[in-house]
């Protein structure tokens, strides 16, 4: 296949570009990397870093045992906040959470480089196999947790941790949730996200089942008839629709599947790409997808956004980073309809947009983008089905502070509850402390009240 | 353009930057090396009496601690005083003055403490025509163990002796270097005035074991898993020093005698130190041996830009400047009285200040005002220690701002006295009150 060969075709590149492409986008810091980076820590004193965590790591301890020479000592601060904490060290937008309140930046414009500090200290001890935690003796109580992603194993390690057992519902083929099918491939690579789950379920007293749909296999109510407590960790299913003309046209895709499908694929060039590609979105989803479009070879690869730099989903340091890999991102543009020939994309029509009176609206002028390849990144949606009469709110389900749904013994995180922030870490932190909640109520051997009303 | 030009004890460089005695002035080659990148002078490196020469251990001499990046903070070392021919040193010795008469070159002499070991070696360090000799008292490792080196300079009457026996024998101006390894530096000192010495340098090398290796136990550098403690240098010694030359410098007994400084010199600043503290001069080593022998174009511009911007002609003019400030604790003034104040603009938030000051001091800094992270100094508990400024990350961001006097001191609630008053007439001293009474 031609580098320039029109249509949507696999095999642009030449293998030493694929490889290139799609290796490790920050390989690990070195031993002397580690320890220049981690003598920059000052060890705040109630560190606006570990406030900024989702998860409450304690960062400047972390940091100063890498800086000591204690890399062991150090993975077992994060892991102890976060057993995922190989997986949030790669993919959580660390420019908008911990490094972006690191003093640092306050100093010299320059924080302290805490996510790759914390994959130093998580990788040593993962191919150490190296396990910090032991299990409680057996509590002899059951659980079932739905969904293998971020929330329902770091759910279930805390329950493990606390001696009980636990039985996974998984509904794909893997374990890992977006980790292992929604994160760029360059972000986790040498299949991390499978060497993470195996790391995680090492603990012991945690089965995994795999091809179990909920809503077709089974119900929530199968599920709190059998088990002590059930927690609910599934992600989001469903694609939000363009709505315009056009979108069946083949040649319009979902950036999610698109993502997945890369991920899954050893061999990335058998993966066809476009020559000229538009990814309709601003979040994260809009920027993995253009990233790695042009990275499979694309010529030309577009992100349509609605609104305003400002408005994106994606992070300034995401949106930097497709810039340097020749995406461009355009402004203020909303998909009209997409134009067909022969069956296939042609390209799209873009209304400008503007706010007016506050609001969004379209300027009336129009253009044209040639593209014969289209994302679809414009939200995903959680689809309820097999959850009875669970309550939800503007499609998510309902949880408390610590996690518990409407339903007796039934607690819930992740993306599918109203507070999910569509972050892995923040899923982490909610399947943890629904754990530590559903723990507290075995413990105590009481039939709380349902929570939500 | 200010004249850096140093005289010394009669002994003339271009610059007052010398290079101790130590390993980079061992042979020509690196004394070659050393004044064509423009070092003043050197200390040779310590030749010992004719006969076989010295013999060091064959495996690592040196150790160090480090600070963040690996910043060399101190080194210590095993080596001991040249282990070449005595002759093949006094021949290029000879042959380096003659090349660089401008330079000055000092002889550095260890042999043992017997009057005609000295008697004889003089007249052969005085036929090479290099500037003076520097006596050395003060290697802690080796050579002391032989009853040389520290062990002479650990007895002040033994110093005495020596130094005479060499105004005696040699018309070469005399420098007695000393150790450190000792209670008060002020005694050696006075011993190698009553000698005859024209000056002292200091300080030797600190008795010191940098590290141990903790898989075999033992002490770094390690031969062959054994250690010996080294001798200690390098930056984290200035402080010692520094106080050092003060002592012998505001000493009555020593008042006057010219100093070269030593220890842990690596910049020009630390050199301005010294200089101010009573030094005539300073030599450096362990910052050549860690950056090369060019660290000296940044003392020379370094130095040089500073005396052109503070208006100071010549280093006389600098020398001993800061001497009649330091004085003993007990003239102190109890009356001046300083606040920590924090640039809320400098500021980074960090909360290092407020941490140190609440767990290990006096809980003068918030952390939080009103709900927001927030760092300021609590007048009304803050004794002025100067811990938040030390501890903070950011220069100039804390500060101790004085007192006016009259104005209210928060803490005690009383204003602040005009006078100065001092522990000798202190209400709350026993003594004075004992002698009063």
């Amino acid at each position: 296949m031609e580098r320039l060969g029109s249509g949507i075709e696999a095999g642009r590149l030449s293998t030493n570009e694929y490889a290139s492409n799609f290796s490790d986008l920050h390989p690990r810091l070195d031993k002397h990397e580690a320890l220049v980076a981690s003598d920059r820590c000052y060890f705040c004193y109630d560190a606006p870093c570990m406030t900024a965590c989702p998860t409450a790591i304690d960062i400047p301890l972390f940091i100063r045992q890498i800086s000591t020479g204690n890399p062991l000592g150090s993975a077992k601060t994060i892991f102890a906040q976060n057993i995922l904490g190989g997986m949030c060290a790669r993919v959580c937008p660390t420019e908008t959470l911990c490094e972006d309140v690191c003093v640092r930046n306050t100093a010299e414009d320059r924080p302290v480089e805490i996510g790759r500090l914390q994959r130093y200290a998580t990788d040593i001890a993962m191919e150490a196999g190296r396990q910090f935690f032991e299990r409680k003796a057996s509590s002899g109580k059951r659980i079932a947790v739905v969904g293998a992603g971020p929330a329902g194993l770091a759910a279930a390690h805390r329950l493990a941790v606390n001696g009980h057992d636990v039985t996974i519902l998984e509904a794909r083929e893997k374990s890992g949730g977006l980790n292992e099918y929604g994160i760029a491939t360059y972000k986790a690579v040498d299949d991390f996200a499978q060497r993470e789950v195996d790391y995680v379920t090492a603990i012991g007293g945690i089965a995994i089942e795999h091809g179990k749909v909920l809503g077709r296999d089974y119900s929530l109510s199968d599920l709190t008839a059998e088990y002590d407590a059930v927690f609910l960790g599934m992600g989001l299913s469903g694609v939000n629709g363009l709505g315009v003309e056009g979108e069946n046209l083949f040649g319009v895709d979902d950036a999610v599947d698109f993502i997945a499908a890369l991920r899954q694929t050893e061999d990335k060039a058998t993966v066809p790409i476009g020559r000229r590609v538009v990814v309709i979105g601003g979040g994260m989803t809009a920027i993995d997808a253009a990233i790695q479009a042009k990275l499979l070879g694309a010529e030309e690869v577009t992100i349509c956004y609605r609104r305003g730099k400002e408005n994106m989903n994606a992070s300034t340091w995401e949106q930097d980073l497709a810039a340097s890999k020749g995406v461009i991102i355009r402004h203020w543009l909303a998909p009209k309809s997409i134009i067909g020939k022969d069956g296939k994309v042609a390209g799209i029509e873009v209304d400008y947009t503007a706010m007016t009176d506050g609001k969004l609206a379209t300027t009336g002028e129009t253009g044209i983008i040639a593209a014969d390849q289209i994302f679809k990144a414009i939200g995903q949606s959680f689809v309820a089905t097999g959850l009875g009469a669970l309550q939800f709110d503007k499609g998510k389900i309902v949880v408390d502070s610590q996690g518990r749904t409407s339903i007796e013994n039934v607690w819930a995180g992740g993306d599918c509850i109203g507070t999910g922030e569509d972050l892995t870490v923040s899923a982490v932190a909610q399947g943890r402390d629904a754990a530590e909640s559903i723990n507290s109520m075995l413990a105590a051997g009481a039939q709380p009240a349902s929570a939500v009303a | 353009m200010a004249d850096i030009r140093n005289n010394f004890i009669g002994i003339k460089s271009p610059n007052p930057f010398w290079l101790a005695s130590a390993p980079p002035t061992d042979k020509a080659y690196n004394v070659e090396r050393a004044f064509k990148a423009g070092w003043g002078g050197v200390v040779w490196k310590t030749l010992g009496e004719q006969g076989p020469p010295v013999v060091n251990v064959n495996g690592p001499r040196y150790g160090a601690i480090w600070g963040a990046d690996r910043r060399l903070l101190g080194l210590n070392n095993i080596e001991l005083i040249t282990d070449r021919d005595l002759y093949t040193n006094l021949i290029e010795m000879k042959q380096v003055k003659k090349n660089w008469p401008d330079r000055a070159i000092v002889a550095s002499i260890m042999v043992p403490c017997e009057e005609n070991a000295w008697k004889a070696i003089l007249p052969l360090v005085e036929e090479t025509e290099v500037d003076g000799i520097e006596l050395n008292f003060g290697c802690p490792h080796g050579m002391s163990e032989r009853g040389m080196g520290s062990a002479v300079g650990q007895v002040p009457e033994y110093i005495e002796m020596v130094v005479r026996w060499c105004k005696q024998y040699t018309r070469m101006p005399v420098i007695t270097k000393l150790t450190p390894n000792i209670t008060d530096i002020r005694h050696p000192a006075r011993a190698a005035k009553r000698g005859g010495t024209d000056a002292v340098s200091l300080i030797n090398t600190i008795s010191s074991i940098v590290s141990v290796d903790l898989d075999s136990f033992s002490p770094n550098p390690s031969i062959n898993g054994k250690g010996s403690h080294g001798g200690y240098c390098g930056p984290a010694v200035k402080p010692i020093a520094l106080n050092m030359v003060a002592e012998i410098a505001r000493d009555p007994e020593t008042y006057g005698l010219p100093i070269s400084g030593i220890g842990g010199v690596t910049t020009w600043r630390d050199a301005a130190e010294f200089l101010a503290l009573g030094a005539g001069n300073v030599q450096v080593c362990t910052a050549a041996m860690t950056y090369g022998f060019k660290i000296v174009e940044e003392m020379i511009t370094g130095l040089s830009n500073w005396m052109d911007t503070k208006g100071h002609q010549t280093l006389d003019e600098i020398t001993g400047r800061a001497v009649q400030n330091v004085t003993d604790w007990q003239y102190l003034n109890l009356n001046y009285i300083a606040k920590a104040h924090i640039d809320q603009d400098a500021c980074i938030k960090c909360g290092r200040c407020h941490i140190a000051c609440e767990d290990t001091s006096h809980q003068a800094i918030t952390a939080m005002v009103d709900g927001v992270r927030h760092f300021e100094v609590k007048e009304e508990d803050c004794v002025g220690c100067n811990l938040c400024v030390n501890v903070c990350p950011v220069e100039n961001c804390i500060t101790m701002e004085a007192l006016p006097a009259g104005s209210l001191d928060q803490r005690t609630g009383r204003p602040v006295d005009p006078n100065y008053a001092n522990w000798t007439s202190h209400p709350n001293n026993q003594m004075a009150r004992q002698a009063a009474e």
